[in-house]
């Protein structure tokens, strides 16, 4: 299935850890029940400190993001193990997250939930450029383009058809790993 | 092969494993909380039907411990969430906040944190409680939904962290596809001077390797200097493997992981037999390094991250506005006597929080008296607010609500947990410096981050 996704981009930069994509006091939310779903889409990022990242990811009384794709530095998505942080992300309206580097258990969580893409990038984008920029990514052709620059990314490997059937359960079910339901 | 290759081996039935390889493993026991396990068992039912059942009702142990002391209706609702599920599905462990099992748990607010609120199955912080009840055997396979279930490791066990969808489908199948890590050798050598413990040892080596050095691996901690530890400090530094990014921690077994394991299962009645691993000779490791412990001395992690390591005797210029001792990695009896050895006789200068991980580690500080005065008396007269209520509490902030919370900006707060990025602890514009029991209560007294050493005799 071809795939390209074009947004403005949110740049962060090492380190965003859980706690500042879905801080801990909104992890009274269910993922599974559908307002909470959407509550903790509100709260994405809410965490991030005011001084570093001026611009507010979801803004202000609204529940999506302007912003489709994340741009970030090394080991995001760091700390815990709550699968709310690729849902939150997922339920705002990220299709994918451009990084460095990945912590082990978000990366699993997001490729496990479907909720969104998370794509390695070996070279550093997160200091080139600058939130709200129009990018492209195309996931086929593994690369993100913007400003008129290509950057080329690690390609997805054996997680890419996991996302694409929309997480873990559809993929094993489309497999035959696990019975249809 | 190293010992998480050679306990994936076995847990998926192959002669031998090599790093990279993807394999699906039996798991032996599914750990969840009320943070997770309600989102969990809403993906099992929502995946295997309404009227499913779980793969081995003895083998999915719940312990609700994370928002549990909060008038947060909705943190209530999911601890009720998980009752429900249990007498549903007949789960064996279930370590509830209340004795009725048609109950409803609610907060009682006027009784605060200062009175017991908690019934008799009550046990506390998850990965205390796996230990604390029967649940960790060397060899085994435990998964579970939080990032510092590594810490079971300490017991010659595969333990990793999974999320929701992860764990849901464990719990309908007993199995997970997980891929084999390369193992990162740490061999430690030497004894810890006094004043030093686990948490120097964890801090040291994560500011060794960096915060992400051991991505996507497993820690593994042998070598001479292993014996000298106790159960307790290895429990500490398998608990903050994944500060380092690592996908588990794991030591060696000797005869200080059988005694602890062997008391505590049978204590429990839970299952008593297992078979610990050991390291090949050959094992092929991903980075091989020795750590002398008697060189170690009290290490310090700078906000923002666990991987900002200093020394305490370097930042005596940085003065705090409270301190905490708590959680799965500095909450335990020892933790607190540590703390207690240094504060005893003496006032602490800042706001000083206590919170025991588990209603056993409550009981043992109540009972254990020095020069007559119980551990408990000493520390509350020394200034330390001890809540009766033992769970996470303010490690992750948690509901606003929270014994502990930072609540405000600007806050430096020394806390013996096991976390300090950006708003761990609270709000997002305070910062949390990451040290060891002896060197937290050493800084509550004197208000500035301090070496404990000359506190201690």
């Amino acid at each position: 299935m071809a795939k390209t996704i074009t947004s403005k981009v949110f740049v962060v930069a090492d380190n965003i850890d859980t706690d500042q994509i879905i801080p801990a006091q909104y992890l009274n939310l269910i993922p599974t029940i559908k307002e909470e779903y959407e509550k903790l889409g509100s709260y994405a990022l809410a965490g991030l400190p005011d001084d570093v990242n001026p611009i507010k990811f979801v803004p202000e009384g609204q529940t999506k993001t302007p912003y489709g794709i994340i741009v970030a530095g090394r080991n995001f998505g760091c700390g815990s193990s709550r699968e709310h942080a690729p849902i939150a992300l997922g339920a705002a309206g990220v299709e994918a997250v451009v990084a460095e580097s990945f912590a082990r258990i978000f990366f699993r969580n997001s490729v496990a939930t479907g909720e969104l893409y998370p794509v390695d990038t070996p070279v550093r984008i997160c200091d080139e450029i600058k939130t709200g920029d129009e990018a492209t990514l195309d996931l086929d052709a593994n690369t993100l383009t913007v400003n008129g620059k290509t950057y080329e990314l690690k390609p997805l490997g054996d997680v890419r058809p996991v996302i694409d059937a929309g997480g873990l359960f559809n993929y094993a079910r489309q497999s035959g790993m696990i019975a249809k339901a | 092969m190293t010992l998480t290759e050679k306990i994936l081996a076995r847990a998926s039935g192959k002669p031998w494993v090599r790093p990279g390889d993807n394999v699906w493993v039996n798991v032996d026991v599914l750990m969840t909380h009320d943070v997770c396990g309600p989102g969990t068992i809403g993906v099992f039912k929502r995946e295997f039907g309404q009227n499913a059942k779980v793969w081995d009702r003895k083998k999915v142990v719940i312990i609700p411990d994370h928002y549990i002391f909060t008038a947060d209706g909705m943190c209530n609702r999911n601890v009720d969430i998980l009752r429900d599920f249990v007498n549903e599905q007949g789960i064996e462990y279930f370590y509830d906040i209340i004795d009725d099992p048609k109950g409803q748990w609610k907060f009682d607010t006027v009784k605060g944190d200062f009175t017991r609120q908690f019934g008799k199955h009550y046990s506390g912080v998850c990965h205390s409680t796996l230990a604390q009840r029967g649940h960790n055997r060397p060899g085994e396979v435990l998964f579970g939904t939080d990032s510092h279930t590594c810490q079971s490791g300490a017991f010659n066990q595969f333990a990793t962290g999974i999320g929701n969808t992860d764990a849901g489908f464990i719990m309908g199948t007993g199995k997970l596809l997980i891929k084999v890590p390369e193992t990162m050798r740490f061999f430690l050598e030497g004894e810890l001077p006094k004043g030093v413990s686990g948490k120097d040892v964890i801090l040291h080596l994560i500011g060794e390797i960096g915060f992400d050095g051991a991505t996507y691996r497993a820690m593994q901690f042998e070598g001479p200097g292993v014996g000298s530890l106790s159960m307790d400090d290895r429990m500490t530094i398998t608990n903050m493997a994944i500060e380092a990014g690592g996908k588990n921690g794991i030591f060696t077994c000797d005869q200080k992981t059988l005694d602890y394991v062997n008391a505590r299962v049978a204590e429990n009645g839970t299952k008593s037999t297992f078979e610990p691993v050991e390291p090949d000779a050959d094992q092929q490791l991903f980075y091989d390094k020795a750590f002398d412990l008697s060189k170690l001395e009290p290490t310090v992690a700078c906000h923002p991250d666990p991987g900002q390591r200093k020394l305490a005797k370097e930042l005596g210029h940085i003065a705090l506005d409270r301190a905490y001792i708590g959680s799965c990695t500095g909450g335990k009896t020892s933790d607190f006597l540590a703390f207690a050895e240094v504060v005893k006789g003496k006032t602490v200068k800042i706001d000083t929080f206590g919170v025991p991980s588990t209603t056993l580690v409550l009981d043992e500080l109540k009972a254990t008296k020095w020069e007559g005065k119980s551990v408990w008396n000493i520390l509350v007269d020394a200034g330390v607010r001890m809540t009766e209520n033992p769970g996470c509490a303010a490690c992750l902030g948690g509901p606003v609500d929270t014994f502990g919370r930072v609540n405000k900006a600007g806050i430096k707060c020394i806390s013996a947990t096991n976390r300090n990025f950006p708003g761990r602890m609270g709000h997002k514009e305070s910062q949390v410096f990451l040290a060891s029991p002896y060197t937290v209560a050493a800084s509550a007294l004197t208000g500035k981050i301090t070496d404990p050493r000359e506190f201690i005799c």
